[in-house]
């Protein structure tokens, strides 16, 4: 790899400032509105968490898409939904 | 620069995107056979798109000079009706011999069932019949992780040969035992899912550049025709030499196309 550091930098942090910020304005916003918030949120506040602290062996992309991550290891019985939500229903 | 689009879905796009991803230097793009955005009602549905496949898409990639080649099958998401997507597995064999016809796919799991996996077991026994490569659609988000594990466990088990196949929407959490495991990955570059530009060149950095390609597997979805050749461009912004950017756009999938019988080098 040619690039160093600081060429990383100069490249890609305008852009992942920007992206931290809209991360930031939608947790606020969650918090702001009324209801209850479903599966999704906690698991990506727990995604937040994987990748500030990722488990060993793990980069911290690695450790976010394992925290959105169906883990079981079984084929399911059968589909009652042809989407995916981007992290584990409880209730699927 | 010249560039081999591996995996685009173009009867969803326009004729205009052919001339746009002419323009950008794709010379061969692959159409792996998938869903249409609902389910077919009968296999008279798949019958018919197969000619499409076979027929009128490559005269109409060939009026911009593009040589066009496609992989049949029934998509995983239709294939949690088994008997339904039996009767569909019956009509592929007719449409192996077409010309353009790479081998099997997109084939692989949607939610995991019991039934994608034994409709995904029934494609590979036919592409070890017909001896044809395959090409391996991997889940969605939280279903990726487990949806590969099981594709491989099943190709472990059906002793097929890791080399002629392709796991394709491999991200970083899947890449790594798709490649330790003898297979190629496949990167889609997707605008708002799957792989950005930066993410897909930093696997290419931490998983290297050998049984790899990328794609945009552009669709009826927010997805970008252009979305390889971008990433040529990202990978000269982050300083890499122009043989490395078309190994990994042009002389890759060239490498692993190369397998399929059909493919005209």
């Amino acid at each position: 790899m040619k690039a160093q550091k600081q060429d990383i930098q100069d490249l890609y942090f305008m852009d992942s400032r920007f992206k931290l910020l809209d991360i930031a304005a939608y947790l606020d916003r969650v918090d702001r509105h009324d209801g209850e918030a479903d599966f999704r949120h906690p698991a990506f506040l727990s995604a937040i968490q994987a990748m500030l602290n990722p488990a060993e062996g793990l980069t911290r992309a690695q450790a976010v898409h394992h925290a959105f991550s169906d883990h079981s290891t079984e084929p399911v019985e059968s589909a009652t939904i042809q989407f995916a939500y981007g992290a584990v229903n409880p209730e699927q | 620069m010249k560039y081999i689009e591996p995996h685009g879905h173009m009867v969803s796009r326009t004729t205009d995107d052919y001339q746009r991803i002419a323009m950008a230097g794709c010379e061969i793009l692959c159409e792996p056979a998938f869903w249409a955005g609902y389910d077919r009602s009968s296999p008279q549905g798949f019958y018919d798109y197969y000619r499409q496949l076979t027929d009128y898409e490559p005269k109409r990639a060939a009026k911009f000079g593009i040589k066009h080649y496609t992989w049949l099958c029934i998509n995983p998401k239709e294939s949690e009706d088994a008997g339904f997507a039996r009767e569909v597995l019956q009509i592929i064999p007719e449409f192996l011999d077409k010309p353009n016809v790479l081998g099997i796919g997109e084939i692989g799991l949607n939610k995991n069932t019991k039934n994608e996996l034994a409709i995904f077991e029934e494609h590979v026994a036919l592409a070890k019949e017909h001896d044809l490569p395959i090409l391996i659609h991997t889940p969605h988000l939280e279903d990726k992780l487990k949806g590969t594990r099981l594709i491989i466990d099943s190709l472990k088990n059906a002793n097929v040969d890791p080399s002629r196949v392709v796991i394709d929407h491999a991200e970083e959490h899947t890449m790594p035992t798709v490649l330790d495991n003898g297979f190629w990955a496949g990167m889609t570059l997707y605008p708002e899912s799957k792989c950005s530009l930066a993410r897909a060149i930093d696997m290419l950095e931490l998983y290297g550049m050998e049984q790899v390609w990328m794609n945009s597997a552009c669709d009826w979805g927010i997805s970008d025709p252009l979305a390889i050749v971008k990433c040529g461009l990202e990978m000269k912004r982050r300083m890499y030499d122009e043989d490395i950017v078309q190994k990994v756009i042009y002389d890759n999938p060239k490498k692993f196309l190369s397998k399929c019988p059909n493919f005209l080098q």
